[in-house]
């Protein structure tokens, strides 16, 4: 008896997926448990093993094959018994199943009944994952491609904490979920397939550059942001920079300019709370604690590890603790809870010089500042032309939660914070 | 005045393990300690009390020598030369903490040591004082017995751990307040060294941070051996007398009921050892009295680092030194990943003996799990029946969702080293399948660990 080989369901949600790759061929004899193919879903690529005995004798779907049905048949074993002949039997009724397959949009999806068609198709997948059992398990379930992670456990080993956190961080323990928490996320809406004739390469997206994308893409959708922009003039606290810098050089910190914009964010957070707020729907948060993600720019993009009570933490040691934080997020070794919360944040793009920038909102916080390069501007100072140095810093703030009066009154409490600068260090 | 990479303040299982990783990764490392190179663990607790127990242990197989077809008379013991032993074996492991130091090029400095400004520490012996100074401190100052507010120990009638160890006298009606781990152990210690004993719990179970499965037997088993256990009580006033302690015990039913007692062991918690070292000065910050840490121990001030006892809990010996390990090789500019408190195993050497990691079933099912446990007993296994041992049980606790092992809990013979399979497939995250797949040795009492997990499955195989 010919025995059909069909499209299995690997997770519970997928109706379909991707022939990745043929791991046999035909004429290949196959044992239980047996690699036969890889198969790309939605979410994640995982091995089809061989359940059967016998001799492989057609592969029906191509390599490369998006969209193909769970349950279309996809190959064709003859049994010990068997001669090919009567394998071959089998075979016409396999492209029937597939056409009922919907048309798949990539043009090198179409269907190929017989030989495999070599693709250029996916990268070889050979290389082994570092990951533990419960890691490996937690990944299949929820979807994850366990490629896309880097793991933060003994040599790279990918852990439990790892795959939360690229799932989200909402599952640790099954606990309610909080409200601002956004919902389980919606995929980025469907972006229409690019056709071009300019030479290009296509580039799988990380597992990063999806969430960025997405939950950027619901800021702008769902949160009404407004701008708001002052200069503020930095000569003072250059000066008190210097100046601590030097009575701290013995304990080894060196404080940054953003390190100290930090800190007079968290203090104006707490200054004015209507600004240090999360938007909950029917309700709304009012933190009494400003803790500050700070962006840190990565080689697969961006996070933002979160300074914790910044409002109630000395200079040196949110220099420490940013150092240190960034030092691991450009590692990938930042856990989740060390990027995941945070009431406001801070990008810094002033070191590019960029002069002005407006920052989109990391929903649930309700604000984010955009730092630009300070610079020697002519200044007027008691109605004379004078030179000073300056910097453009603009809040956007989520409109739904922040009036704008409340904005302008933060900005203004920050704008005089840096520039009489005693009150961040008493 | 002397100028260190490192100095650590306390030489227990947390301070002289940070020095030894230290000094390994090559920082001019010192160690200060007021009394003994080892702290409480080795002089005053871990090892001094396994050494008691275990003498406990073999009166205790003298004393049932017929059930094994064997005879023994005139079987008696001697306290003094049980302590003495203690004594002896706490002495060749401090000489062994000493020789450490030495190897490792560690620099003792023996006296009381207080932090005066970040990176400067004096120590004080004899009232002569010595400045240090060090780009990292380590504060490993540890914990001490807290007292009953209303009777401190005078350690004539009324003992703390310390006293416990050193008995003036074997004691012949004996109160222990406090059936946590150092309270059940002594319980038992004296016990099977042949007291009366009688246990007061204020929780509405003995060994309250265990499952409370586990709760229930023990306390069943103690009752056995003799024991009488009070829980939900609360003792209401304690005082020594010429000829022992008379109590006020209140108990579950409010009732007071009054005692005379040769001797008390108060076992009622710690309280850490954060007085006289400056802290204050330094601004840095506590809960509870213990030292706020972040995973990497690092206290709130730059360069100031705390570990062990003096930090949250567990208060145990081996926290103390992963922390130790943690902390140096932060210290030394490396990577070294946190501790998941939720693997760290704890045990208790009374008879039978308790050991757990992880969550109990309770704690699982609060914190929103849909469970699988699995309980294997005792006397489905052959080498408990052929030790003579065939009480106790061993428990698993699985996500049913994931097959992540949440906790395992055992109560029985030598459990305590068996715990150590657990803990090992938790921290690398095996599941119940990598359990099951595993070759456990026959005849052993590990082949317990083994079908309990089959019985979380629904697949035990001897019952």
């Amino acid at each position: 008896m010919p025995i059909e080989l069909k499209m299995p369901a690997l997770s519970p949600t997928m109706e379909e997926g991707t022939l990745a790759k043929w791991l046999v061929k035909e004429g290949d004899s196959v044992s239980s448990g047996d690699l036969l193919a890889e198969i790309e879903t939605d979410k994640a690529t995982m091995e089809f093993e061989a359940v059967d005995e016998g001799v492989i004798t057609k592969l029906l779907v191509a390599e490369g094959t998006d969209g193909v049905k769970v349950g279309t048949v996809i190959a064709v074993i003859a049994g010990e018994d068997d001669d090919s002949a009567s394998a071959s039997k089998a075979a016409p009724a396999a492209p029937k199943a597939e056409a009922a397959a919907p048309p798949p949009p990539p043009p090198a999806a179409a269907p190929v009944a017989s030989a495999p068609a070599p693709t250029p198709a996916t990268a070889s997948a050979d290389e082994r994952i570092k990951a533990s059992p419960l890691a490996r398990r937690i990944a299949a379930e929820r979807g994850v491609d366990l490629s896309q992670i880097s793991g933060s456990g003994p040599n790279g080993r990918i852990v439990k904490q790892d795959v939360e956190a690229a799932i989200g961080g909402a599952s640790a323990a099954p606990q309610a979920a909080s409200a601002p928490q956004a919902a389980p996320a919606p995929k980025p809406a469907p972006v229409a397939a690019i056709e071009t004739d300019i030479p290009h390469e296509v580039v799988k997206l990380s597992n990063m550059r999806k969430t960025i994308a997405r939950r950027l893409t619901e800021s702008k959708q769902q949160v009404p942001h407004i701008y708001l922009t002052v200069d503020v003039r930095l000569d003072a606290l250059l000066k008190l920079r210097a100046e601590l810098n030097a009575s701290l050089e013995s304990r080894g910190v060196k404080l940054s300019v953003n390190d100290m914009l930090v800190k007079a964010l968290a203090l104006s957070l707490i200054q004015v709370p209507k600004c240090n707020v999360s938007f909950a729907g029917d309700t709304m948060l009012q933190y009494s604690r400003a803790d500050i993600s700070v962006a840190v720019s990565v080689p697969t993009g961006l996070i933002t590890p979160i300074v914790k009570g910044a409002d109630s933490k000395t200079l040196s040691v949110i220099s420490t603790e940013i150092s240190e934080l960034a030092g691991r997020a450009k590692e990938g070794k930042l856990q989740p809870h060390e990027y995941q919360g945070g009431t406001a944040s801070i990008s810094n793009m002033g070191m590019m010089g960029i002069k002005q920038f407006e920052a989109v909102i990391n929903p649930p916080q309700g604000m984010i500042l955009a730092i630009g390069a300070g610079e020697k501007r002519p200044y007027i100072v008691d109605d004379a032309l004078a030179i000073a140095t300056v910097m453009s810093a603009t809040g956007s703030f989520d409109h739904r939660a922040i009036d704008g009066a409340d904005g302008a009154e933060l900005m203004k409490v920050f704008k005089e914070l840096v520039e009489k600068p005693l009150g961040l260090v008493a | 005045m002397s100028n260190y990479d490192l100095i650590v303040l306390g030489s227990g299982p947390g301070g002289y393990v940070a020095a030894i990783r230290a000094a390994q990764l090559g920082l001019k490392t010192a160690i200060v300690e007021r009394e003994n190179l080892g702290g409480i663990c080795l002089n005053w607790g871990c090892i001094p009390t396994k050494a008691l127990l275990r003498s406990a242990e073999i009166y205790h197989y003298m004393q049932h020598a017929g059930d094994y077809g064997l005879t023994a008379s005139n079987i008696s013991a001697d306290i003094d030369a049980v302590v003495k032993r203690s004594r002896g074996v706490a002495k060749q492991l401090n000489q062994g903490v000493t020789h450490l130091m030495k190897k490792n090029k560690i620099t003792v400095h023996m006296g009381d040591g207080k932090l005066t400004a970040p990176g400067k520490l004096s120590v004080t012996k004899d009232g002569k004082v010595e400045e240090l100074t060090a780009k990292n401190i380590i504060i490993a100052t540890g914990a001490r017995a807290r007292d009953l507010p209303f009777a401190p120990a005078d350690g004539k009638r009324i003992w703390t751990y310390r006293h416990a160890m050193v008995p003036p006298e074997m004691p012949k009606k004996l109160l222990v307040i406090g059936s946590g781990a150092i309270g059940i152990e002594f319980a038992s210690f004296y016990n099977d060294m042949g007291a009366e004993v009688t246990v007061v719990e204020m929780m509405d179970r003995i060994v309250p941070v265990e499952d409370a499965d586990v709760s229930t037997f023990l306390e069943k088993s103690l009752k056995k051996q003799g024991m009488t256990i009070m829980t939900g009580a609360g003792v209401e006033s304690l005082k020594a007398t010429a000829t022992g302690v008379s109590a006020a015990i209140k108990g579950k039913d409010g009732t007071v009921v009054n005692g005379e007692y040769s001797h008390c062991i108060v076992a009622i918690g710690i309280v850490p050892n954060t007085e006289n070292i400056g802290l204050e000065a330094l601004g840095i910050t506590t809960t509870k009295g213990h030292i706020d840490t972040d995973p990497m121990c690092r206290t709130n001030v730059p360069g100031i680092w705390a570990i062990g006892d003096v930090t949250a809990p567990p208060w145990l010996a081996h926290k103390a030194s992963h922390e130790g390990v943690i902390a140096a090789e932060a210290i030394a500019g490396g990577h070294p990943h946190a501790m998941d408190p939720k693997n760290i195993p704890g045990c208790t050497y009374c008879h039978p003996q308790v050991a757990s990691v992880g969550l109990t079933e309770a704690k699982a099912k609060e914190a929103g799990y849909d469970v699988k446990v699995g309980n294997f007993p005792f006397i489905g296994n052959g080498k408990a029946i052929a030790l003579g041992e065939a009480e106790g049980f061993i428990k698993t606790v699985f996500d049913a969702k994931t097959g992540e092992l949440l906790g395992a809990h055992m109560v029985g013979a030598e459990v305590t080293e068996l715990i150590q399979g657990y803990t090992i497939g938790k921290t690398a995250e095996l599941v119940e399948a990598d359990f099951m797949h595993t070759v456990f040795p026959h005849p052993t009492l590990s082949e317990m660990m083994h079908e309990s997990v089959l019985g979380a499955y629904g697949k035990m195989l001897h019952m």
